[in-house]
């Protein structure tokens, strides 16, 4: 216990040193990093137990949204705006939830409802153009430097803000990976009814963690947004930022804390060294491989690099306690 | 009746037509093989390509580019079971839905790479029926005739070949079938033949139609899913039946509405009726 509290006490030191060292565009890169990281966090803890959506983009899309929108139409800040737009995305995974979980909607089938809830607040936005601005995607009204429109243009302070939410969520995994419910939920994700014959309230601890994925990946839509200052339905909702999601997750490994971060990490950085390679000359290049890379890793590498780091950790002796993972 | 309000029900049968023939290929290989091929949209704009570069730009006659697209589109339903597929066969279902994915993204944004984004047209444009004040393309009428055709076509090849009665009978039980002298590989191979070119044949009505480009397969991908959801996945006729009733509600709700909120209603109608049906409109 001691060693890991050290490494996590040295990781973190260095994490909140990097915006002094880094340069402004490896700063601007690490906070996606940490937002998308706390997305695909959010996207694991229902993907570890079973229920894969491949929808998540609407929870993104909703906060998002919600909180542009509050603030460019009505003036209302981003304070209030992203616990509304949180709000909603509960609401909205528990009204799609319930009825999903109650009928035993599993598998492909569960796969596809999310799909088309993704379809949904999608082309919500886009239809409701004159408002959202359609495909063409909207700007939030800049006021510059201001706590009360959550704005920092200042990346370092926007820095801290991410770093600080991406502990969170962290802190949230062990609270799942750790606690009592992590036993009933994988009970649930290896079999439900088995599951449910030995007491477990199968349709709260589903809800449970549904809601928990659907309000921080609001909070991570709101955030990001925040940070770049512009959305726009393909960005922030959609079938390809759901797939997105989905993906990066499994690369870093949905099994373990740092697994979706590292995803992040790597979608990220091969986007962007991509990028600086072909320039925009090959348009595509990055998602080309991207795309190999997924199957690559869906065929041979299904517990993600975390998952092959913990294997050869395993063999070296360091007994993580992850180990105890019945898969 | 309204006599816009005819036309857009009317359309919205030669439509139903169309995606009836899109969830066809979808159903057979999840009734048969047990896995949804997310990519299958992507691969009917493969299909399009093809015929759009053959045909638009060589200069092949379009019955040979259509052809060739129906060919090439069914190699790849066979390379993507043989490389992709069949190693995570005995994985979870959704494994293989999301390595599919995989392909989605590369399959989109390898044609970006080739292709730019630009929209192309194929360039062939057939006139209209008119029935009084009605107007009705032709394209749309051979779109649904021949989606039709192709529908009787797989059901008598199921229904009266050998090839066929060992194609149901995996799809009834894939272990005892084994025992019984069936050759499961070569099933799932010939099964993903057919539902490539049936993504192919899709691909050559689809052309004449719409403009292609790499992001064509996002907007009736989604849609297609929902149809074989809803028929129930792996039954051809309620995937059928399903077809015509998604195509009326967004030919109808896209005249009533506008076309994105009519999307929106076939989403939301699909959604409800998961939950009312589970097993889809034909389940039992």
């Amino acid at each position: 216990m001691n060693r890991s509290w050290i490494i996590a006490g040295v990781g973190l030191a260095a994490l909140a040193l990097v915006p002094f060292v880094a340069s402004p565009y490896v700063l601007h890169i690490a906070v996606q990093i940490l937002i998308f990281g706390m997305i695909y966090t959010a996207w694991s803890f229902m993907g570890r137990f079973g229920l894969t959506s491949i929808g998540h983009g609407a929870f993104l899309g909703i906060g998002a949204y919600t909180t542009a929108l509050l603030w460019n139409l009505y003036g209302v800040t981003p304070w209030i705006g992203i616990p509304a737009g949180m709000a909603l995305s509960v609401l909205l995974a528990l009204v799609i939830g319930y009825p999903c979980f109650h009928l035993k909607i599993v598998g492909h089938y569960f796969a596809l409802v999310t799909l088309a809830l993704g379809q949904v607040i999608a082309l919500l936005v886009i239809a409701a153009r004159d408002v959202t601005g359609g495909s063409l995607g909207m700007t939030p009204t800049q006021v510059g430097e201001s706590i009360f429109a959550f704005q920092f243009p200042n990346r370092t302070h926007f820095y801290f803000i991410a770093l600080a939410l991406w502990l969170l969520v962290l802190g949230v995994w062990y609270w799942v990976a750790y606690g009592m419910r992590r036993a009933a939920l994988d009970a649930i994700g290896e079999d439900e009814t088995a599951a449910a014959a030995a007491g477990i309230d199968v349709m709260r601890e589903k809800l449970r963690i549904t809601v928990i994925s659907a309000a921080i990946t609001s909070l991570g839509g709101s955030v990001l947004t925040q940070y770049l200052m512009y959305l726009n339905p393909e960005t922030v909702a959609g079938v390809g930022i759901s797939l997105q999601i989905v993906f990066a997750a499994i690369a870093g490994g949905m099994y373990s804390a740092l697994g979706p971060t590292v995803g992040a990490l790597l979608t990220l950085t091969l986007t962007e060294s991509l990028r600086i390679l072909f320039g925009t000359h090959f348009i595509g290049a990055a998602n080309t491989i991207y795309g190999i890379l997924l199957i690559l890793f869906i065929v041979f590498l299904p517990r993600g690099i975390m998952g092959l780091i913990e294997q050869f950790s395993l063999f070296r002796g360091t007994r993580e306690k992850e180990s105890r993972l019945p898969l | 009746m309204d006599i816009f309000l005819l036309e857009a029900v009317l359309n919205g049968v030669m439509f139903g037509g169309l995606l009836a023939l899109l969830a066809l290929g979808l159903n057979l290989i999840f009734g048969v093989i047990d896995v949804v091929w997310i990519c299958y949209a992507e691969l009917v704009m493969c299909g399009m390509y093809t015929i759009y570069w053959l045909h638009a730009v060589y200069g092949v006659p379009f019955p040979l580019a259509a052809v060739a697209a129906i060919l090439l589109v069914a190699l790849l339903g066979v390379l993507l079971h043989r490389i992709i597929i069949e190693p995570i066969l005995g994985s979870a279902p959704i494994n293989q839905l999301l390595a599919t994915g995989g392909l989605l993204f590369f399959l989109q944004s390898f044609a970006t790479l080739l292709f730019t984004t630009d929209f192309r047209n194929v360039g062939i444009h057939l006139p209209s029926l008119e029935l009084g004040d009605i107007n009705l393309g032709y394209a749309r009428i051979l779109a649904f005739a021949v989606a039709l055709v192709g529908a009787a076509a797989l059901y008598l090849f199921l229904a009266r070949t050998y090839l066929g009665t060992a194609i149901r009978a995996i799809s009834q039980d894939r272990e005892i079938m084994g025992l019984m002298g069936v050759d499961q590989r070569r099933i799932y191979l010939i099964t993903s033949a057919i539902g490539g070119g049936l993504a192919g044949l899709a691909a050559c009505l689809l052309v004449l139609q719409y403009d292609v480009h790499p992001f064509v397969g996002l907007s009736f991908g989604p849609i297609t899913f929902m149809i074989c959801v809803l028929g129930g996945l792996g039954n051809m006729i309620g995937g059928v039946i399903a077809a015509f009733i998604m195509a009326q509600i967004i030919a109808i709700g896209g005249y009533e509405l506008s076309v994105e909120y009519s999307e929106v209603l076939a989403f939301l109608v699909f959604i409800v009726l998961i939950m009312v049906r589970p097993q889809g409109i034909l389940g039992k």
